[in-house]
């Protein structure tokens, strides 16, 4: 038995731009366990029910996380109509679709960069990036927004993507699918890429399950898991099939994200093909909310949960939400055991980390 | 901007931001904007960098890191706050947990707005960062300089 000792992770690091902390005790060049500490990113957002009306918050809720902003207030506005009883128009269901995928589209991409430059390929980092300004040019032309577009209202959307601005979409769909068919061959075909992913951080189908994993990260041991067939949205009209891998190591993960950035182009196609023609975007909601609902959404990192309950005030009693990340982090933990020192910084990534929506 | 004689180096730290600025950030850096044609370069040790870039409020348990990252970095020094967060906490200001803005425990140069602040709004705020780097080097150097003569003659 060599020798222990502690080594500091983040909460600044360069492979991760956000803060968190690990402590990785190490024997040797082994990581024996992994024991996180969190905080430097909680600001207390739930706690706003009390000074924000359900309406204003909305917007609140949409800056849990930059990333994954439309998908949190399109949770949000859902499970907050389920409370109102009220029915979306068939177009807004159909509008919040196509954002939700152009938003899981350019999360995916960003994880992709930055699992590139996590092994040290920085030119294919920028071609992920240079891909994913495509999809943001997308949000921007739809909504007026790059990253945070407040276009969700409860009751529907406030905003319609008209018919030319739908054939620029899929126009630009086939420019990067085209272009993502060349960057996926680096990362799938690669020899230095697979032998520096290809089984490391295993975890097994039994522990991701265990473990309560969510989204690519189950997905990726095998667990055929996606919250989109619960139908919320549009998705019931859809046709899709859960990307799932059975390896479980790091390859698998960067294979299921891949492969989702293909369904989601498929995904967004089927939409605007199948896309009502009404004029009506929201229904009016009157008066105070009185209820709760428990929402679940699959996000781009998985399933996120959100619990409202009011009583027929303005302000909400209680706002909840898990995010995914939470979700994921003892799978994390489990997974650096035993693994080499060098291939902490990369394996952190694999779980496609935002913690700014764990920490809220 | 024509007589930069090093070429200054970005620290990028997110404070209790929702990370729609630090992708911003990236994004800068990336070629569709490249701010590094500015001569700047993103690096991961404070112990290397000239400036400095928060994103995101202050909250209890951060601030002993930010302060602690700011210490770290050798003068002359220039932060930047990105974000209407790091600017005065933003929409988050009310939250029990956060403290205000990133002046609430460094002092803050440069402030850009936006939520999230636009790629263009936070290279705007790194092209005056480095003008402003610039200038203090130059009064760091004749510092130096003075102070050197006066040991001399001592």
């Amino acid at each position: 038995m060599g020798k222990r000792s502690v080594i500091p992770f983040g909460p600044q690091h360069p492979v991760l731009p956000e803060p968190i902390h690990i402590d990785l005790v190490i024997e040797d060049e082994k990581v024996v366990e992994a024991i996180p500490s969190v905080g430097f990113i909680h600001r207390g957002l739930e706690s706003l029910v009390d000074k924000r009306d359900y309406n204003q918050m909305t917007y609140v809720v949409e800056r849990t996380c930059g990333i994954c902003s439309f998908q949190h207030g399109m949770g949000y506005c859902e499970a907050m109509e389920h409370v109102f009883g009220v029915d979306v128009p068939a177009r807004a269901k159909y509008l919040r679709t196509i954002w939700a995928e152009l938003g899981r589209m350019h999360s995916h991409l960003l994880w992709l960069g930055l699992l590139a430059d996590g092994f040290g390929y920085e030119n294919l980092f920028y071609q992920c990036w240079r891909v994913r300004e495509k999809v943001l040019d997308m949000q921007e032309m739809t909504s007026g927004g790059r990253l945070i577009f407040s276009v969700n209202k409860v009751g529907g959307v406030i905003k319609d993507i008209e018919k030319e601005k739908l054939d620029i979409i899929l126009k630009t769909m086939d420019e990067v699918e085209e272009e993502l068919t060349v960057i996926k061959d680096t990362f799938l075909l690669d020899y230095s890429v697979q032998s520096r992913l290809q089984g490391v951080g295993i975890v097994t189908k039994e522990q991701a399950h265990d473990l309560g994993c969510a989204g690519p990260f189950a997905r990726a041991s095998g667990i055929r898991t996606d919250m989109r067939k619960l139908g919320y949205a549009a998705y019931p009209d859809l046709d899709f099939e859960p990307i799932i891998s059975a390896t479980g190591d790091s390859y698998a993960r960067c294979y299921c994200r891949i492969m989702e950035i293909f369904q989601s182009i498929d995904l967004i196609r089927q939409a605007i093909g199948k896309i009502p023609n009404e004029t009506d975007l929201f229904t009016p909601v009157k008066g105070n909310p009185d209820g709760e609902y428990f929402m679940r959404v699959e996000q781009p990192r998985g399933e996120a949960v959100y619990y409202v309950k009011a009583s027929g005030k303005q302000y909400l009693d209680r706002f909840r939400v898990r995010t995914p990340t939470f979700a994921n982090l003892p799978g994390l933990c489990e997974m650096l055991k035993n693994t080499q020192l060098s291939d902490v910084g990369l394996l952190v990534l694999t779980i496609d980390p935002c913690i700014s929506c764990t920490e809220r | 901007m024509a007589n930069v004689k090093r070429s200054p180096w970005l620290l990028h730290y997110d404070g209790s931001s929702c990370n729609g600025c630090d992708i911003e950030v990236l994004a800068s850096l990336t070629p569709v904007y490249d701010a590094e044609r500015f001569g700047v370069i993103n690096t991961g040790d404070p112990m290397q960098a000239d400036i400095f870039l928060i994103t995101g409020g202050v909250n209890t348990q951060n601030a002993k890191t930010v302060k602690q990252l700011y210490d770290q970095m050798p003068r002359p020094k220039v932060v930047v706050a990105v974000g209407v967060c790091a600017c005065t906490g933003g929409v988050f200001k009310d939250c029990y947990n956060i403290l205000g803005g990133a002046d609430t425990v460094i002092p803050v140069d440069i402030y850009v707005p936006g939520c999230a602040a636009r790629p263009q709004a936070i290279i705007d705020g790194i092209v005056q960062a480095v003008e402003l780097f610039e200038k203090r080097s130059k009064e760091h150097d004749e510092k130096v300089r003075s102070q050197k003569k006066g040991s001399e003659v001592a």
